[in-house]
């Protein structure tokens, strides 16, 4: 058995696999399938300073090879999260990230310094959600502003500090260049791709939001585009995510420069799916000699 | 899923999993008493999620496009409430498709979906023969309150909302008057059903050509006068429309909803339903976890 543990930012991860925000809630719903310790992380769904309703349903259409979302950050807030989650998750023998989302700066910032004080592992700061009216990814898509959040958020933040980065951008290394300059510990990508689908007897898209986030299959290919190259041009850790399904493309990930990953839609088809990856990595690892999962990390022969 | 214990085995995990497995495999009349008190799905410490292989023992197209399967598996016959529903995986798509649990045979183990082919998901699974095994998430949900069985009960069906009440309607049996409602003769599904478990029926089709002429709720009109208590399925119009007589003569009303989905299991939080809470406020819950039955007087329409 290869040593399957990772490093990010300080933090160790058991295993190189993470529940990605959103799809995981705060972890009490797959811990009736499996130990939450099969996971090396979780990134929890996405909370605000203030409880959120989010948007009305239909919020979520399949796609050809994925899913379109818009919960719109149904969230009980960052308080109600310390209180009533927290403990609980950090009983679980498993890395506990918060995934952070403001309509301002002044909210991020409020927040990371609330989760400064507690037993969180790690704040991952979404400035990547397609589906909010205001905030999200509108701090998420020029190298501006994405500079001039994660320093402010950095000055209050005593934790490791992740940036998840949105794909929705036209260049998205300097991008997470400015991320890095700015102070971020480590980077996570992708966010969703902003998408649509039209039903076509009634002309009314599926999702009540109209747009969506498009994840799952479909955009795995352009995951493993842009992890490549923010990999390459950073020295922080990346965090890559966006279609994983099989313990291949867990794989494929590794070698495009990713050092841990996350796992979201396909938790809707097979529970087990990260149970199974798991275990294809183990198995991978041990045919090919290596000894350790990090030295997977990056090592695509590029032409 | 089967082969999770030799993914875990050697792992810290293991023991772990042990423990809480053996925690499920518990006589079921814990789970019965606990779901009859509306508990059981607020968070147990025992684990009650799993996917399984389930062989389709049985299988009949009722009507066109309306298909009758049996799908065996012991735990799940045994765990499987009135009301709650099987997420079926459909190979090839990135969601399953949530299908209500229609009847629950104890004795030959088996679960009963009835569903009707809508679009590419519901094809394919249409495909399946006797014998193939699909891969199932069940029972999942939240099913009816079911209470004293000699208290009289209204259902009320419309459509492809007339199966998810079958197994509800049986504990009633002859304290029951089932209302269904269908657009013609041909689209008319266990009607021989409910009459086998003892229950009065009431056949509708939108054009007469079966039963009365007419929607379901005007012979529900009719018969709330002598129940205690309503259970519908059906298009949300319906719902709203018996929601509405049943709240006007004050009797109790349990709905059946349906939203799309995706975990299933209330992690994701896509299948929003909106609800008005005890305090007069607004907000969603989810039909997956918390539904996909509620109390009429909560939805907002
Ligand atoms: C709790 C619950 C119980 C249900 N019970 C039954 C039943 O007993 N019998 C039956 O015939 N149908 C039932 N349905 C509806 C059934 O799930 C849909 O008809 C089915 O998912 C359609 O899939 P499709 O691939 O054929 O259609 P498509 O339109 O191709 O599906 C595309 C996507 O939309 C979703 N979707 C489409 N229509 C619905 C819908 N009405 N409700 C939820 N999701 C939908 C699909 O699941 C899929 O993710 C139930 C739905 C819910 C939520
Ligand atoms: C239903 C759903 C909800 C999501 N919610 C969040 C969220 O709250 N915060 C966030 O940063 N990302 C959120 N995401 C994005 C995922 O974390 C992930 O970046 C994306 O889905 C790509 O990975 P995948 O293809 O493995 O799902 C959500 C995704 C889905 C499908
Ligand atoms: S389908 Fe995920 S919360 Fe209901």
């Amino acid at each position: 058995m290869a040593d399957l543990s990772v490093n990010i930012a300080g933090v160790t991860f058991g295993n190189p696999l993470i529940a990605a925000s959103g799809t995981f809630g705060f972890g009490r719903e797959y811990q009736e399938f499996y130990p939450l310790s099969t996971l090396g992380g979780i990134s929890c769904k996405g909370i605000t300073l203030k409880e959120r309703a989010g948007n009305p349903p239909p919020r979520i259409a399949e796609t050809p090879a994925g899913i379109l979302n818009a919960v719109g950050l149904q969230n009980p807030g960052v308080d109600h999260f310390m209180e009533k989650d927290l403990s609980w998750l950090k009983g679980q023998g498993t890395v506990v990230i918060a995934n952070i989302a403001g309509n301002t700066p002044e909210e991020y910032c409020e927040m990371a310094e609330k989760l400064s004080d507690s037993s969180v592992d790690m704040i991952e700061m979404n400035i990547s959600c397609p589906n909010v009216k205001h905030g999200g990814v509108q701090f998420g898509t020029s190298c501006e502003s994405v500079g001039a959040i994660t320093r402010a958020v950095r000055e209050h933040c005593k934790k490791p500090l992740m940036v998840k980065l949105s794909p929705n951008v036209a260049d998205i290394v300097s991008i997470a260049k400015a991320a890095e300059a700015e102070g971020a510990d480590a980077l996570s990508l992708i966010n969703t791709l902003t998408g649509m689908r039209i039903d076509i007897e009634t002309g009314r898209p599926i999702i009540r939001n109209n747009t969506g986030g498009l994840s799952g299959p479909a955009v795995f290919p352009v995951a493993v585009r842009m992890v490549w190259q923010v990999s390459s041009a950073v020295s922080i850790p990346v965090v890559g995510m966006g279609g994983i399904s099989t313990w291949k493309d867990a794989v494929e990930m590794l070698m495009a420069g990713a050092s841990a990953l996350q796992i979201g839609t396909v938790l809707f088809s097979d529970p087990y799916a990260p149970v199974k990856i798991r275990q294809g990595l183990d198995e991978f690892l041990d045919k090919k000699g290596l000894r350790s999962v990090r030295e997977l990390t990056g090592t695509v022969r590029p032409w | 899923m089967a082969g999770i214990k030799n993914v875990l085995k050697g792992s810290h995990d293991y023991t772990l999993y042990k423990k809480r497995k053996s925690l499920v495999n518990r006589p079921q009349n814990m789970y019965n008493k606990k779901q009859n008190q509306r508990l059981a799905f607020d968070g147990g410490s025992y684990m009650k999620y799993d996917t399984q292989q389930c062989r389709l023992t049985y299988k009949e197209e009722l009507a066109p496009g309306v298909f009758d399967f049996r799908l065996q598996n012991q735990a799940f016959a045994a765990s499987a409430q009135p009301g709650q529903f099987a997420h079926l995986l459909v190979p090839g798509k990135p969601l399953r498709r949530p299908i209500s649990i229609c009847d629950v045979d104890q004795k030959a183990d088996t679960l009963r979906l009835v569903f009707e082919v809508r679009g590419e998901g519901t094809q394919i699974l249409a495909q399946y023969q006797v014998g193939d095994c699909l891969d199932v998430l069940a029972p999942l949900g939240r099913g009816f309150t079911i209470g004293d069985t000699s208290r009289r009960a209204l259902f009320v069906g419309g459509g492809i909302g007339v199966p998810p009440l079958l197994y509800a309607a049986k504990q009633f049996g002859v304290n029951a008057t089932v209302i269904i409602g269908f657009r013609n003769r041909d689209a008319v599904i266990l009607k021989k059903d409910f009459e086998q478990a003892g229950c009065r029926v009431i056949l509708h089709t939108d054009d007469g050509s079966a039963g009365r002429g007419g929607f379901v709720t005007e012979s529900c009109r009719e018969e709330l006068e002598n129940c205690e208590q309503v259970f519908a399925c059906g298009p949300a119009p319906m719902l709203k429309a018996v929601a509405g007589q049943a709240q006007e003569r004050c009797v109790p009303c349990q709905i059946s909803l349906e939203e799309r989905m995706g975990c299933g299991v209330g992690a994701c939080l896509v299948c929003a339903c909106k609800i008005r809470k005890a305090d007069g406020s607004e907000g969603y819950l989810h039909v997956c976890k918390d539904g996909p039955v509620f109390d009429a007087k909560e939805v907002v329409w």
